[in-house]
């Protein structure tokens, strides 16, 4: 057995975490820094944040992933990394001569107290910051909520530092992008474009974090959103955030500085998180739905009725961020399966209550969020009784082996398997293909256990 | 250089030479990163926990931090392990962390750490738990070898043994900084304290600086096995805490990674009286050199005949692969910027396969593993890596016990043992090629552009960039996933790995037919 001393027993834990379900601040937002064009992502703490950072990007997306850091050493964390940053900044722009360094700050610089404001202020007072380039930086403390909180604190650093209101508005709708896959989207950009609506993705990870082999090694790949389109963000007429956790912030903060009303709706994975997405983005840039949307909806529709008696009453573990858990769980239930097990580490309110309300059919079901909501808790969870199915990252592959349970791979990271790059789990095409690979994953295990005279043709 | 501002242009420059093997020019390393230059380097968290630490199956590690650090070092290494029955301890698959907030950086951890500690043996029972330190513990002055101590009395010190390591990631500039942590302490709490001999009394050795990667170790276990050497501890690929314990009834340590583990070594030297040699049992010939060291240290016949058998029985299946191989890759060039060891050892096997190592280089080694141990003496240690702990160690009163004599040691010396040395990398390299410390990205980059090679050998980071260049890459840390490659079986993958990549037809591909060829247009003629 993998996980040979996890067992049914629970005790009331207090303080140790084991296998979470969440990892630290920086690392979201070294990844949604990678959705402005030509950025390079900046980690002012000591090196090994962001080489595991780098790590950990990489494995999932199996792209490059470059970000540099102020490397501190026992000095400058006693007497602050004033000038390992300004002189970081001055080698950066001399060398790679990125259009914008992003830098987030790690648990080290946090507790030492760096100003921020201030120490970039001083590298463009030296002159350290060439014309026409920017340095911006969020605070993303290590011990302060999840990845998933950095990551919402890079994209709303991106509207306090890029998006500006000028007097005329433009007919464009921002889409705020949380934590997902480029694949994904790339699957909401496509259906905005079939709805003929103008819009503004930001961070936009397409193009960047799933970049085509040509022989030359591009830096800054050709996607991501330019400064000059993220400063016109401030005079769009509405913004769309999808994922409270990833981009409530970021709306919060246009509308103040910019007064761009916004929607935040949860990311459209599932059938009805899709049509909440349409019915808005419809109201909102004020055109209709067009018939080729109506269809790909009537398609998922089909392939679920279809496959319904494989769905129904299936006992579901989940695992990951609360931005794809919400939906997740609302399409699980909307295919009459039993999320009965949900845990996630990053803390909030809203997963708890939203949880509540999609599960109030579902007596048995158990939801943890914050912490020590880990794999573990999960896991003990299901050694008192057991799940038909898995979904989440790849450390679920522990559980699936010991437990010989089916397993779909979803969420961040997926270390060890390809695909994320093509296939989108968003719209319905990404539903779809999500209720296939659940399809797959039930129907594989069934022709491998079953007995063989029950060994069928046609499933 | 032009491209570096000038302190930066001036720094670098002592970090990038060109070798002569028969001079060994100096060069800089273990010294901070420049900030900004992107370098492929980890933190002393990195490489006490991660490194040193973690192959070990049945002590349960706690990180003392936020959660990123537990996180990321949770089963990123392939430090393989084998519990010899389904009841043993195996925690490897587990992440334990205190997963410190806000509180308790304003209010301090040490509570918070105690109570983990508390619900890890309640769960667990486990014969130890260790304690690792990151940022913010040292900062905000959370002394966790106190709350080990602490703990280890209120459980009990019969039932478990804890320790703490103070490894926050700024110490040093490199995961270096974190071997030498880790070494102090596993001679402070593990090596030594259990003396029963067991096993066979006769070839009693230890490996040190083996991780057991891909099963580099399983394999090192065969054949020292096959060869009938009773290997008693490996540092610490597939290992126990019974194996640190028992370490000292060893006669013979033999260091593999010299960088990570030389530390105890040479305390084990003081200490014990076990005499150390340099091994590097990457490549079949070099493999074949370990062994026949072995039996020259124990001079018994038996083992001599016993070792010349294994290595002709070996080498058979290893001939055959590596001409099938060197058909594909004789001639071809390779660079390698690894860690602190691999980037000397696989020039061996680079060697084995007809190739030229064109340029290498360390993240993290020191001057002796580039110059040889011979320049340790004139070796500054400068402020920032001055305050990592070195310990003093005495001879033990009672378990010293000098395995040779002066004048045994000295005759096997002069035939070649090279007792407590290691000659470095730049020794093996040949003239001309570039020598270069903490490569940066744009140094990677740039080497790329020049010199086009055939693999180039680095880590995760570097993977896909690299790649995108039209040039495979080859992991030599986590070996794609591979492995082992480590002894004649390894020896054998790496040929075969080496040959696919040579001859992997896709990257023909890379520019699409109407890219590459030039497109004739007709032209109508009027006259």
């Amino acid at each position: 057995m993998l996980l040979r001393h996890t067992t049914a027993k629970e005790i009331d834990r207090q303080a140790l975490t084991i296998n979470p379900a969440k990892t630290c601040q920086p690392v979201g937002a070294m990844y949604a820094a990678l959705g402005i064009h030509g950025c390079l992502p900046h980690s002012h703490g000591s090196q090994g944040c962001c080489s595991y950072h780098r790590s950990a990007l990489t494995r999932h997306f199996k792209e490059p992933v470059v970000a540099s850091t102020s490397s501190f050493s026992e000095g400058s964390s006693v007497f602050g990394g004033l000038s390992n940053l300004v002189s970081a900044i001055e080698t950066i722009f001399s060398v790679y001569d990125p259009e914008v360094v992003a830098v987030h700050t790690t648990c080290l610089s946090e507790t030492i107290g760096d100003d921020m404001t201030q120490i970039i202020a001083k590298a463009y007072e030296d002159g350290k910051v060439p014309d026409g380039k920017k340095v911006i930086y969020c605070n993303t403390p290590s011990y302060v909520g999840t990845h998933v909180t950095g990551y919402s604190n890079q994209v709303a650093a991106f509207v306090k530092h890029l998006a500006v209101a000028t007097p005329k508005k433009r007919n464009v709708i921002n889409l705020v992008a949380g934590w997902m896959e480029p694949a994904d989207m790339k699957e909401i950009k496509r259906l905005a474009s079939v709805m003929e609506t103008r819009t503004l993705m930001f961070p936009d990870m397409t193009g960047v974090l799933d970049a085509p082999m040509t022989g030359t090694y591009e830096m800054y790949p050709k996607g991501g959103i330019t400064l000059a389109d993220m400063a016109t963000t401030g005079d769009s007429k509405f913004s769309i955030g999808l994922g409270k956790y990833t981009t409530e912030d970021a709306c919060v903060k246009m509308e103040n500085k910019c007064k761009v009303p916004f929607e935040v709706l949860d990311i459209p994975i599932g059938l009805k998180a899709t049509d909440r997405f349409i019915t808005s983005l419809s109201r909102h840039a004020n055109v209709p739905v067009p018939d080729a949307i109506t269809e790909e909806r009537g398609k998922l529709i089909d392939l679920i009725a279809d496959n319904s008696k494989y769905f129904y009453g299936k006992r579901v573990a989940l695992w990951g961020d609360p931005d794809t858990l919400v939906p997740l769980t609302e399409f699980l239930v909307s295919l009459d399966m039993k999320p009965v097990y949900i845990v996630t580490g990053t803390p909030g309110k809203y997963f708890d209550e939203q949880m509540a309300e999609i599960l109030k059919d579902i007596p048995e079901a158990k939801f943890k969020s914050g912490e020590r909501a880990d794999m573990f808790q999960m896991h003990q969870w299901i050694k008192q009784e057991g799940v038909d199915l898995l979904i989440g990252n790849t450390y679920g592959k522990y559980i699936a082996r010991d437990e010989n349970v089916p397993f779909v791979r979803l969420g961040f990271p997926v270390t060890d398997r390809p695909g994320f790059n093509f296939f989108p789990f968003t719209g319905y095409t990404g539903a779809a293909n999500l209720a296939i690979k659940i399809l797959e994953a039930f129907l594989d295990h069934k022709d491998r256990t079953c007995p063989e005279e029950k060994f069928e043709l046609v499933l | 250089m032009s491209k570096y501002p000038k302190k930066v242009a001036r720094k670098r420059d002592k970090a990038i030479l060109v070798n002569d093997p028969d001079t060994i020019p100096e060069i800089q390393a273990n010294v901070r990163t420049v900030p900004g230059s992107i370098t492929q380097r980890g933190c002393t968290y990195a490489g006490c926990k991660g490194v040193v630490l973690g192959p070990t199956r049945d002590i349960i590690n706690i990180t003392h931090g936020p959660i990123g650090c537990g996180f990321y070092s949770w089963l990123t290494r392939r430090n393989q392990t084998k519990p010899m029955t389904e009841q043993e301890e195996n925690f490897i698959t587990y992440c334990f962390s205190t997963d410190m907030q806000d509180s308790n950086i304003v209010f301090g951890g040490e509570e918070k750490l105690k109570q983990a500690i508390r619900e890890a043996y309640e769960l667990f029972h486990p014969k130890a738990i260790a304690i690792f330190s990151t940022c913010p513990v040292g900062l905000i002055g959370d002394d966790v070898h106190r709350v080990a101590r602490h703990m280890k009395e209120e459980i009990g010190e019969d039932k478990i043994n804890i320790f703490g390591f103070s490894c926050e990631g700024y110490r040093g500039v490199s995961q270096s900084a974190g071997h030498h942590i880790a070494n102090n302490g596993l001679f402070k709490n593990l090596i030594g304290r259990d003396d029963e001999v067991r096993g066979s009394l006769k070839y009693r050795v230890n490996l040190l600086g083996e991780y057991n990667i891909g099963g580099d170790a399983f394999e090192l276990e065969r054949v020292f096995e096959k060869c009938g050497i009773n290997l008693i501890s490996t540092f610490s690929g597939n290992s126990t805490i019974q194996s640190f314990e028992n370490a000292h009834t060893a006669d013979l340590n033999m260091v593999m990674c010299h960088r990570s583990i030389n530390y105890v070594a040479e305390m084990m030297e003081t200490a014990f009286g076990i005499p150390w040699i340099k091994v590097q049992p990457i490549g079949a010939g070099s493999t074949a050199k370990m062994l026949r060291k072995i039996a020259e240290y124990f001079g018994d016949q038996e083992l001599k005949d016993k070792v010349e058998e294994v290595i002709a029985d070996e080498m058979v299946e290893v001939e055959a692969a590596r001409l099938k191989a060197l058909a594909k890759t004789k001639g071809k060039t390779a660079m390698l910027f690894v860690g602190g060891s691999r980037a000397h050892h696989y020039q061996d096997l680079f060697e084995e396969l007809g190739m030229t190592t064109l340029s290498a280089g360390y993240e993290f080694g020191h001057r002796d593993d580039y110059e040889g141990r011979r320049v340790i003496p004139t070796i500054k240690i400068d402020a920032d890596s001055r305050n990592i702990e070195e310990i003093t160690v005495d001879k033990d009163p009672t378990r010293y016990n000098p395995r040779k004599t002066e004048e045994e040691l000295a005759a096997l010396d002069a035939n070649g043992m090279d007792f407590t040395e290691y000659e470095g990398m730049m020794k093996q390299m040949q003239k001309g090629t570039l020598v270069i410390d903490d490569l940066s990205h744009y140094e990677m980059e740039k080497l790329i552009e020049l010199y086009k090679p055939d693999v180039f050998c680095a880590g995760i980071k570097e993977k896909y960039c690299v790649q995108k260049m039209g040039v495979p890459l080859k992991q030599l840390h986590s070996y794609d996933y591979g492995g082992p490659y480590a002894g004649f079986k390894g020896a054998i993958n790496f040929y075969t790995d080496i040959e696919m990549i040579a001859c992997t037809t896709i990257w023909k591909e890379v520019k699409a037919p109407w890219e590459s060829e030039a497109i004739v247009e007709a032209e109508y003629m009027y006259n």
